[in-house]
């Protein structure tokens, strides 16, 4: 039996996974994505029997780090492997093949299962109108290899917030002119799994989802799955208790900083940003930037890089030019302190123009 | 419709430098119109100095004498209220304070938040109650200008949008935090124009009136 037909229970159990661990997981994503529990059973079965669905990878302007987010599970996770069982037929990073062999597997799988493969394509990409130049693969412009893509996919994920958003190549001043999948996919369905990276079982859950009700999850406004980008960082935050008691780290090594408090003042993004982080967590559910210190980046959602300084809070405006107000303020001063000599030059003038009237002279015009 | 992230950006940037610029520039010269009109050149031999009664004077009334709380408790009270709940909430949230501190380098302790959400839910009854006093109280109606209620919006905006904000009533929190910054930065450049310039020149108006007593030697 060819690797392509083996099913993915089979392929899980062929490497150890037992039974136990695998409806764990399963229970897991069912409650992850606030199906009931009756559901886990029907996940189960249709992860078991699902026949490897084709994905094709595309990999634009991007640096390989949601690469690295999905496939650094050190030992073979469940993500891993479904992440390995599913028919990867094309991904720059991971496929044995390069070159014109490369190529040559992208376009067979394209045409084998065309209209069913699901694209996944992690960096933005330089738009239409922009220099092609800018970012190829074997010679054609990501733009044209994404359009080409894109008619044969059921669904396309974008992976990363470059693809979901543009990330750090689309920040000010975007000089490759650089957009999301979102931009310029229009007519198939677009999921965004942002973060830079995601986090991995965000990625495999919405494989799961697509594997076993055969349908994208429910998004959210920026296309992005609500069942993980539901709630924000800071609802989500197990510092949050000391938010609301007003409890705030200044700096990165003062007491607060040591004991555990909110890093708001830091520059913490957690309240404007949606992603399950603070649920989830990083390395099989270790720890994530909080846990670890570090304030929120903001990293799953639009413009994180233009939304003023990752260590400056979130309530402070970006970038007031001190001397402008200055400006301002010296502009305010003038025109008022010349409306006010003007006012004092008037009265001074009607003093000196006075032409003072005696009742004797009144009475004689009446 | 505008992205809640475009639309925070927005008011977090140009809008508000825009904002900020028109009030420092529209305080500036009001402020420096009165300072340097003055007032007329009094030749009588003063009786007493000008400065402490001045100063003395900007305390006292902030402190409504008897008759005024005998006549009218309501606006005393609930005026004092929602003033007092408004200004805690502007000067003592943390957020508020690193916003200052980015602003003017200065910065001092907050209050803890549900201690700033517990005010401003009372500033927000005493706002609603003023508006309703205003509507019902046979004088008060009919003095009221539209500026008037137009005013009474824009500050009642501010303190509910950052309530709504604070309390991520409103969702996604972009678009409350970026509501919130929009209904402040209304209140920005309206503020050097209107009635709301008494957060200034309340303190300015008081000084002039307690130098005046002390000059003529009478109780400040």
């Amino acid at each position: 039996m060819s690797v392509k037909d083996t099913s993915l229970g089979e392929r899980l159990r062929e490497h150890g996974i037992s039974r136990r661990s695998f409806l764990n997981y399963c229970a897991a994503i069912a409650s992850l994505m606030a199906l009931p529990p009756g559901a886990v059973p029907a996940i189960a079965a249709a992860l078991e029997a699902a026949r490897r669905p084709s994905v094709i990878w595309l990999s634009f302007q991007e640096c390989t780090g949601c690469t690295e987010s999905l496939t650094r599970s050190h030992s073979p996770t469940i993500e891993d492997l479904i992440l390995g069982t599913i028919s990867l037929d094309y991904h720059h990073t991971l496929q044995a093949a390069a070159g014109t062999a490369a190529e040559a597997a992208r376009e067979q799988a394209m045409q084998e299962n065309h209209g069913k493969y699901l694209l996944i394509v992690d960096g933005s990409l330089p738009g239409a109108d922009s220099n092609p130049g800018y970012s190829t693969i074997a010679g054609v412009s990501n733009y044209a290899m994404l359009m080409e893509a894109v008619q044969g996919a059921a669904a396309v994920v974008a992976v990363g917030t470059c693809a979901a958003f543009g990330g750090l190549p689309g920040a000010d001043p975007n000089p490759t002119g650089a957009v999301s999948v979102m931009d310029v996919v229009k007519d198939k369905p677009v999921v965004n799994v942002s973060g830079c990276p995601p986090v991995p079982m965000v990625i495999t859950g919405v494989l799961v989802h697509y594997l076993t009700f055969g349908r994208l999850p429910e998004l959210d406004q920026y296309h992005r799955p609500l069942a993980f980008f539901g709630q924000s960082i800071h609802d989500r935050c197990y510092r949050r208790p000391f938010y609301d008691k007003g409890l705030f780290a200044e700096t990165f090594d003062d007491a607060g900083a040591r004991a555990g408090w909110c890093l708001y003042r830091l520059g913490c993004k957690g309240p404007s940003t949606y992603n399950a982080c603070a649920t989830m967590r990083w390395n099989s559910g270790t720890s994530w930037p909080i846990e670890a210190g570090h304030p929120c980046l903001g990293c799953s959602e639009p413009h994180f890089w233009d939304a003023g300084g990752f260590y400056t809070p979130l309530s402070v405006p970006t970038g007031v030019p001190k001397q402008a107000l200055l400006a301002a303020g010296a502009a305010g001063a003038a025109i008022g302190g010349v409306v006010a000599t003007k006012a004092k030059q008037r009265v001074r003038a009607d003093a000196a123009d006075r032409q003072p009237v005696t009742v004797d002279e009144l009475e004689q015009k009446l | 419709m505008i992205d809640p992230m475009d639309f925070l950006l927005l008011t977090k940037g140009p809008l508000f430098t825009l904002a900020i610029g028109i009030c420092a520039l529209g305080l500036a010269a009001r402020l420096l119109e009165i300072l340097v009109m003055g007032r007329k050149h009094n030749y009588s031999e003063p009786r007493a100095g000008e400065w402490l009664p001045g100063l003395r004077t900007v305390l006292s009334r902030t402190i409504a004498d008897p008759g005024t709380i005998k006549r009218a408790p309501f606006n005393v009270v609930v005026g004092w209220l929602w003033h007092l709940g408004f200004i805690v909430t502007l000067l003592f949230f943390i957020p508020h304070i690193a916003l200052i501190k980015s602003l003017l380098g200065l910065s001092w302790p907050g209050l803890p938040n549900p201690a700033v959400d517990l005010i401003t839910a009372v500033t927000l009854v005493a706002l609603v109650a003023t508006l309703v006093h205003r509507l019902t109280h046979p004088v008060k109606r009919r003095i009221s200008t539209v500026e008037d209620y137009l005013l009474w919006a824009v500050v009642f905006l501010v303190a509910l949008s950052g309530y709504l904000a604070y309390n991520r009533i409103v969702t996604p929190y972009p678009l409350a935090l970026g509501l919130h910054i929009l209904c402040a930065e209304v209140l920005l450049i309206v503020l050097p124009f209107t009635k709301l310039t008494h957060i200034f020149t309340a303190f300015i108006a008081r000084w002039y009136n307690g130098a005046s007593f002390g000059r003529r030697g009478v109780q400040s």
